[in-house]
């Protein structure tokens, strides 16, 4: 599998570092209640197909991506900088 | 029909053409009293208990798939009972005495063989985690010995004792561990459920599960709607998907786990020997081949083919521990689609709807536990209670915090085991 880091270009998966679902980026307020922060640390939609989840690009530029994949073919769609898809969520 | 030297004898003798199969394929029936939702080693060996301990319950086992497609019929078969926290001790203790007994109840051959493994560890502190694991082992009523380097070089002279950078220390050695033949064990628990009245459906995936007013009343399948009072799920990798059947987010994360198989080779390698310092263990199969593997590729996969970083960290661990390795040729990988949990720990537990219980979760650890997780899910199925051995294997640990079960300390969160 090989990941295109909009800052450094495609690059071996080697590089980066699997954080996992890209539900991590949409952190509950501290007070949310156990359900929230269950539902954030343990529950995942765990799709088979299409999903997004977070890496980083650890051996390279060292910047936060969400990469938008398909776990079944290993196919990649495309790849943002966290920062961006952070921004906007607001 | 039941197996004997004498009936091998005969059937040798008159051109083998009296074996049958080893159990029936049904139609499904309209309705069951309780359905089994995956045929791997856990929904066989459920299927297995419920009819020959708990009920006699009209009972069928639905298969996507062929029986020994899943998980079952892939993993390296390392059965073990070394476990060192409460709950998963206790539980794969039971798992280790059932698999003890398992060709006899099933009068079938597993080849099931304590040959006994050998945890390497490669420092002072490793030597310490490896004397306090041991120590668990023994409380619990199991087996363990420490073994120095010496006392490992007279068990496994092969490795490379004097590596500059991981130098052997000695080895943990768990005489009753083992390995067996992992399809036998999925036709064993087949034959042992159909001849005990279970249906065994193949070919037959679930697409739905019927609730009203919060209480399970059947399922959709690719052969038609069929009722049932209790449904378990126990679909391991795809747990995911029948939990959302029900509505359910679970706490998994799906990942591919690699092995890899070389050519037979005469026999080199007599005990099952797993690596300290990288992830690595091995062992030969009864036909020869060297069977071994490493870690899952750590990211989110039902692509059951593994990648060629794994394949490779796996091959630099397999040369440094074990030099010989280098002159057998690879025959073949595969991959398993594995449920990770975030502790590392399974469920057996109910769910919020009536009638419908889970069992996942099982990481890259579940064929050992084969025979115990198919004791306790059927205990819970037919009593509505855990089986002591399980009754810590809940859902709401991770939402409550209480009795998280992280063996390896390293965090109760996706992406850590
Ligand atoms: C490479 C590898 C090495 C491993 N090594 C070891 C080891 O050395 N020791 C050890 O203890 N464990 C090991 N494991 C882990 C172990 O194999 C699994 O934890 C265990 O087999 C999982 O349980 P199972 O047998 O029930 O799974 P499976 O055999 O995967 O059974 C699940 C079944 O559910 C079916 N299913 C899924 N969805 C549906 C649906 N909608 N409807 C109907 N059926 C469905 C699937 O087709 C499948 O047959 C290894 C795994 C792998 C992949
Ligand atoms: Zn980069």
């Amino acid at each position: 599998m090989r990941i295109k880091c909009p800052l450094c270009g495609e690059r071996d998966r080697r590089e980066f570092y699997y954080k996992g679902a890209a539900i991590d980026l949409a952190r509950p307020a501290p007070d949310a209640g156990d359900v929230a922060w269950d539902d954030y640390i343990h529950n995942r939609e765990n799709p088979a197909g299409r999903t997004k989840d977070l890496w980083q690009h650890e051996m390279g530029c060292s910047a936060w991506l969400v990469v938008e994949r398909n776990t079944v073919t290993h196919e990649i769609y495309g790849v943002e900088l966290a920062e961006n898809v952070k921004r906007g969520m607001k | 029909m039941r197996f004997s030297a004498w009936q091998v004898l005969k059937e040798g003798l008159t051109g083998n053409k009296g074996w049958k199969p080893h159990w029936r394929s049904p139609e499904p029936q309209s309705e069951y009293d309780i359905i089994i939702i995956g045929g791997g080693g856990h929904g066989l060996s459920t299927a297995y208990h419920l009819a020959a301990k708990y009920t006699d319950k009209r009972i069928a086992v639905l298969e996507k798939g062929y029986i020994g497609g899943g998980n079952v019929g892939r993993n390296t078969t390392i059965v073990r009972a070394n476990y060192f926290l409460k709950g998963n001790s206790e539980f794969y203790s039971h798992s280790l005495k059932l698999w003890e007994r398992m060709e006899k109840d099933l009068n079938y051959n597993a080849m099931h063989s304590q040959r006994g493994i050998l945890n390497l560890f490669h420092s002072d502190g490793q030597r310490d985690a490896a004397a306090r694991r041991g120590n668990m082992m023994v409380n619990q009523g199991d087996d363990a010995i420490l073994l120095d380097r010496e006392g490992v070089r007279d068990i496994l002279p092969y490795l490379d004792y004097d590596n500059i950078r991981f130098p052997v220390y000695g080895a943990l050695y768990h005489k009753r561990g083992g390995t067996a033949r992992h399809d036998a064990v999925a036709w064993g628990y087949a034959r042992g459920a159909d001849q005990r009245g279970v249906d065994i459906i193949q070919n037959c995936e679930v697409t739905g599960i019927d609730i009203e007013n919060g209480v399970v009343k059947g399922v959709q399948t690719s052969k038609g709607p069929i009722k049932a009072k209790k449904v378990g799920m126990v679909v391991a990798g795809r747990s995911s998907q029948v939990a959302a059947m029900a509505g359910m987010q679970v706490p998994i994360e799906s990942t591919v786990l690699q092995a890899f198989v070389t050519e037979g080779l005469k026999p080199v390698l007599d005990n099952v020997v797993t690596f300290g310092m990288g992830h690595f263990y091995i062992s030969q199969s009864d036909k020869g081949g060297l069977v071994f593997g490493g870690d899952i590729d750590m990211y989110a996969s039902y692509a059951q083919r593994g990648n060629l970083p794994t394949t490779e960290h796996v091959i630099d661990a397999a040369m440094t521990l074990m030099p010989m390795i280098g002159k057998a040729k690879l025959l073949r990988s595969w991959g398993g689609i594995m449920d990770m949990s975030p502790d590392g720990s399974p469920v057996i537990d109910k769910t919020h709807v009536e009638g419908l219980y889970l069992n996942c979760g099982w990481n890259y650890g579940g064929f050992k536990a084969v025979p115990a997780s198919g004791d306790c899910f059927a205990h819970l199925i037919a009593k509505d209670e855990p089986h002591p051995v399980a009754e810590k294997f809940r859902l709401d640990r991770f939402r409550t915090g209480h009795g998280i079960m992280d063996e390896e300390g390293t965090g109760s969160q996706h992406n850590t085991h």
